[in-house]
């Protein structure tokens, strides 16, 4: 196998990694490098921080391996190997009646990244987190054999390997349970959210299958926490293929993100929806993956790329925290124009998992010079409201705030270090985050 | 009218992505190969995809018996009969420099195999008519190079036997299409230095399928290497034997 000196980045591109990549195309290649010499596991790197990332080491990416190996139009059971992305599983079998239960925003997240960083969707409250339909893994941990982890057969290693950040070994390949998709569109209706008390107001009222909102995080004043909320549920149209995609060939200049021009985007951006509101029906891709059709957007932030913070916040203490973070957010002028905020369930599938019952608020942040002492308070306050930040964006947590978050962090930290003693599938983010606990 | 492929060579990247293609619009697929576990995994991905049916057989271009299975197996499908070549081989010119032997292999991979494969279905495919040969060919063919010029060799020949074999199945209704793609992302070319223009295997395989609907002759993939190898095929001798392009 030949290993790729190359160096790399997740999504946001603020943090890069220099090392030695390999690319099976084969299992049989795959096998080799992991009785030779097994490197942490990586995929689209849609991720936006440094869980993709190993610096100075060796990654797998598992791009390639991405075939579809099993179904069960019965049950709805698919067997797929680890590279296989969400948006390919969403269009193979949608038009059959299936879909992944659990859909996150960009279509090419891979199965393997889904599982490893237990995404949500969506749809969290009603359907919980990626891992909690996950049947079973097949996992390739330090001592080079491939073992079928579930539930049933060694439960920590299945729930440490689930949001477990690639650290417990490679997945090979899983099998997960798909949901009944009963139509090829969504039936979407936006409404315009004054601030943030109708916003919140607005998800607790809601009975739609799937619902997000996007925030304008310039509004400040009577107008903070304003934006647009989407609900919907699956509609009966026609399944219709992604639409063409376009690509942005090169980096934006620093002045597009600046603060005037995501103002005028965000106030043009809200206007687009009739003040009282709209009703409309979209392909399912375009509703799941709205920005899959513009290839390469995250090169719109330029050269220096950005930071995604994303943090979740109990009931209790949403209200006030939340408020707190949009004035950080609008003060410092590093606002960005696509920011979320949802409300997510109880619903999580392993010892690190991200979801608590709550709102969670996600935010791009341009990695200008003020973005470390932005991201250090708003990493405060979520913790001061015992909330969690999200390990699958993060790029600047205090490792001591692991500990913190409510997690089952010792429990995931003795059966990782079981698992993998000589900490081979380490990475840049666990080694930065002392997720090991072994530093 | 269902169409059966045969993918000789199916587990390289290029192969994959132009089976998936024919899956997903139904097509009957023999994926045949060396490591025949792999083919297994490709073949249970494109019927999951659509292929009407898709089954793995073990071929070796060195082993002239493993043929009669893959033509015994497309035999038994009904309609028209389509082959793709991907096969080939292409191990460093410098290690060819210190052990001529390794050319018999060379030719064997890209010329001697291939072409005594579709030398013996051609009656088949003449029996049935109106099929797709694709070949995949290799701007490397299109002029000796110091870098490759044994496995370009082996390709110009291969080209020149496609020419021939288009010539004569034109006379019963089929159709041969060369394919010489450029830098391809595949494990061929990863992590090999000086790689520029890099095109993944699903756009090649698009335009595979582009050829076939439309009944090309010689294809460049991406396109604009026609115009590359067009440049470089013009350079006159007494200039080129001096370059190291």
């Amino acid at each position: 196998m030949r290993w790729k000196e190359t160096t790399y980045s997740g999504w946001g591109r603020a943090i890069k990694a220099h090392g030695e990549v390999a690319r099976p195309e084969k299992v049989a290649a795959l096998n080799a490098i992991m009785a030779d010499a097994p490197a942490p596991a990586i995929g689209n790197r849609r991720s936006y921080g440094d869980t993709a990332l190993n610096n100075g080491g060796q990654a797998t990416d598992m791009t390639r391996l991405d075939r579809f190996l099993n179904f069960d139009f019965e049950t709805g059971l698919l067997e797929a190997e680890a590279g296989a992305t969400i948006g390919d599983i969403l269009n193979t079998f949608g038009p059959k009646g299936w879909m992944p239960a659990v859909i996150p925003g960009t279509g090419f997240a891979t199965l393997g990244g889904c599982i490893a960083n237990d995404v949500h969707g969506k749809n969290h409250q009603i359907a919980g987190s990626f891992g909690q339909h996950v049947e079973s893994i097949l996992l390739v941990g330090a001592a080079g054999k491939p073992q079928r982890v579930s539930l049933k057969r060694n439960a920590p290693l299945f729930r440490a390997t689930i949001g477990g950040l690639g650290q417990t070994g490679v997945i090979l390949t899983a099998r997960i349970r798909l949901a009944k998709c009963s139509g090829g569109t969504m039936a979407v209706q936006e409404r315009r959210m004054a601030d943030l008390d109708s916003f919140m107001d607005g998800f607790s009222e809601s009975n739609a299958a799937y619902s997000v909102g996007w925030i304008d995080t310039t509004a400040s004043g009577v107008n903070l926490g304003r934006g647009i909320l989407e609900e919907a549920n699956i509609s009966t149209g026609e399944f219709s293929a992604p639409r063409k995609v376009r690509s942005i060939p090169f980096n934006a200049p620093g002045f597009l993100m600046s603060k005037p021009v995501i103002k005028l985007f965000n106030k043009l951006y809200m206007r687009r929806i009739p003040s009282d509101g709209r009703d409309r029906e979209r392909p399912l891709n375009d509703f799941f993956f709205p920005l899959d059709r513009i290839l390469n957007w995250n090169r719109l932030y330029g050269k220096h790329g950005f930071h995604q913070f994303q943090c979740v916040l109990p009931h209790d203490t949403a209200r006030t925290k939340l408020t707190k973070l949009l004035e950080e957010i609008s003060n410092s002028g590093l606002c960005s124009p696509l920011s979320v905020l949802k409300q997510l369930g109880a619903g999580r599938g392993g010892m690190m998992s991200f979801p608590m019952e709550g709102m969670t608020l996600a935010v791009d942040i341009a990695n200008k010079r003020q973005a470390p002492a932005l991201l250090a308070r708003l990493n405060d306050i979520a913790l001061s409201g015992k909330g969690r930040v999200y390990l699958a964006k993060d790029s600047s947590l205090d490792p001591a705030y692991l500990s913190g978050m409510n997690l089952e962090l010792a429990h995931y930290r003795e059966t990782v270090a079981k698992a993998d003693p000589e900490a081979i599938f380490a990475t840049s983010q666990s080694r930065r985050l002392n997720l090991r606990g072994d530093t | 009218m269902s169409n059966t492929w045969i993918i000789l060579g199916a587990t390289s990247a290029i192969a994959r992505a132009f089976a998936r293609q024919l899956a997903m619009r139904g097509d009957s697929l023999i994926l045949a190969g060396r490591d025949l576990a792999e083919l297994k995994l490709i073949a249970k991905d494109c019927s999951l995809r659509g292929a009407l049916q898709a089954e793995a057989i073990g071929f070796d271009a060195r082993k002239p018996a493993s043929f009669a299975a893959i033509i015994t197996a497309a035999e038994q499908n009904s309609g028209i009969i389509n082959v793709g070549v991907f096969t080939g081989s292409m191990p460093e010119q410098a290690k060819i420099d210190a052990d001529p032997s390794l050319i018999d292999g060379v030719i064997a991979d890209n010329f001697i195999g291939p072409v005594r494969f579709l030398q013996t279905i051609t009656p088949l495919l003449e029996e049935r008519g109106g099929g797709c040969v694709i070949g995949i060919g290799s701007v490397a063919g299109d002029r000796g190079r110091i870098g490759n010029y044994v496995y370009g060799a082996a390709k110009a020949g291969f080209h020149t036997y496609l020419s021939g074999l288009r010539n004569r199945l034109t006379r019963s209704g089929g159709h041969v299409i060369t394919v010489k793609p450029g830098f391809t992302d595949t494990a061929m070319t990863w992590g090999i230095k000086g790689m520029f223009l890099v095109a993944s295997p699903e756009n090649v395989a698009k335009d595979l399928i582009n050829a076939v609907k439309k009944r090309r002759n010689v294809i460049y993939t991406p396109f604009f290497w026609r115009y590359i190898m067009l440049i470089i095929k013009n350079i006159p001798e007494f200039i080129f034997k001096k370059l190291s392009i």
